[in-house]
């Protein structure tokens, strides 16, 4: 096995157990945690894709912005261990793995037929790396992605009222 | 070696029903939220892997875009949690059943 090889699968390894902690952990604070170190692997496997612009955004934005913020909520509202309380719904579980299961395989036969194509663009891996990574995404990002990229900030002034108005006490 | 487009897929593949199973069996509010940011890391993966493989910087664009979409959602989806928790003491989403009280 060569090196990227390796990298890949340890990585992938990881970031498959630790997404399943998120969901099997009953204590919410354990999830969080697993959660960052999921975002950090894959944060580890867009450096193997050479995309090293995503990879930081992705450590800063969700490892750091958004996981802070999940651990914030958890503390604030002092959450214990899930009480194993009597299920509501019994078959809720079976069902819920049963759809995934389906999802699953569905997903999974897509990439299998190898029905995914598309025309080759511009960017080809030598192109990029003689410019930088980040300088070829914001060469796009400020010309063509241009108002989408405004409108972004609309979104997020959007977000910051919001979270405002929703968690003031009285308006 | 390049690894094969096909791996990424697979993965990603996996870690998007991982996020559906968190959603569909937990209860817990907050873990639920979680899950959805799992499956926009799932979807996240699938488009950085897919824009190297066509020599294009448009999937990277995208995810950037998601990854702005995915904090505006945090900021006001953990305020709507915070202030039910402040109303019904409580986040398992068995309880919480009316959309108003």
């Amino acid at each position: 096995m060569t090196v990227t090889g390796f990298f890949f699968f340890s990585i992938a390894a990881v970031v498959l157990i630790s997404a399943i902690l998120v969901i099997v952990l009953r204590n919410p604070v354990h999830s969080a945690l697993s959660l960052v170190l999921t975002f950090f692997s894959l944060a580890g496997l867009y450096i193997l894709l050479n995309a090293q612009f995503i990879a930081a955004i992705q450590v800063i934005v969700y490892a750091g912005a958004i996981m802070v913020l999940f651990l914030f909520v958890i503390m604030l509202l002092n959450l214990d261990k899930e009480k194993r309380v009597g299920e509501k719904h019994p078959l809720q579980k079976a069902f819920g793995i049963a759809i995934a299961v389906f999802l699953l395989v569905a997903l999974g036969s897509i990439v299998a037929a190898g029905v995914l194509y598309g025309n080759k663009g511009i960017h080809t891996e030598a192109k990029v790396s003689a410019i930088g990574n980040t300088k070829a995404i914001a060469n796009l990002l400020f010309t063509d992605w241009v108002l989408p990229f405004e409108i972004t900030s609309i979104l997020l002034l959007a977000a910051i009222v919001g979270a405002i108005v929703l968690s003031k006490k009285e308006l | 070696m390049m690894i094969p487009l096909s791996y990424y897929l697979t993965l990603s593949a996996v870690l998007f029903t991982v996020g559906v199973i968190g959603v569909l069996v937990r209860r817990n509010a907050i873990v639920i939220f979680m899950s959805i940011e799992l499956m926009l890391n799932a979807v996240n993966l699938s488009f950085v892997a897919i824009s190297r493989h066509l020599d294009s910087l448009d999937g990277q664009i995208f995810v950037f875009f998601v990854m702005t979409v995915a904090a505006a959602e945090v900021a006001v989806g953990l305020a709507i949690i915070i202030n039910l928790f402040r109303n019904k003491e409580t986040v398992n989403v068995d309880e919480i059943n009316i959309m108003k009280w």
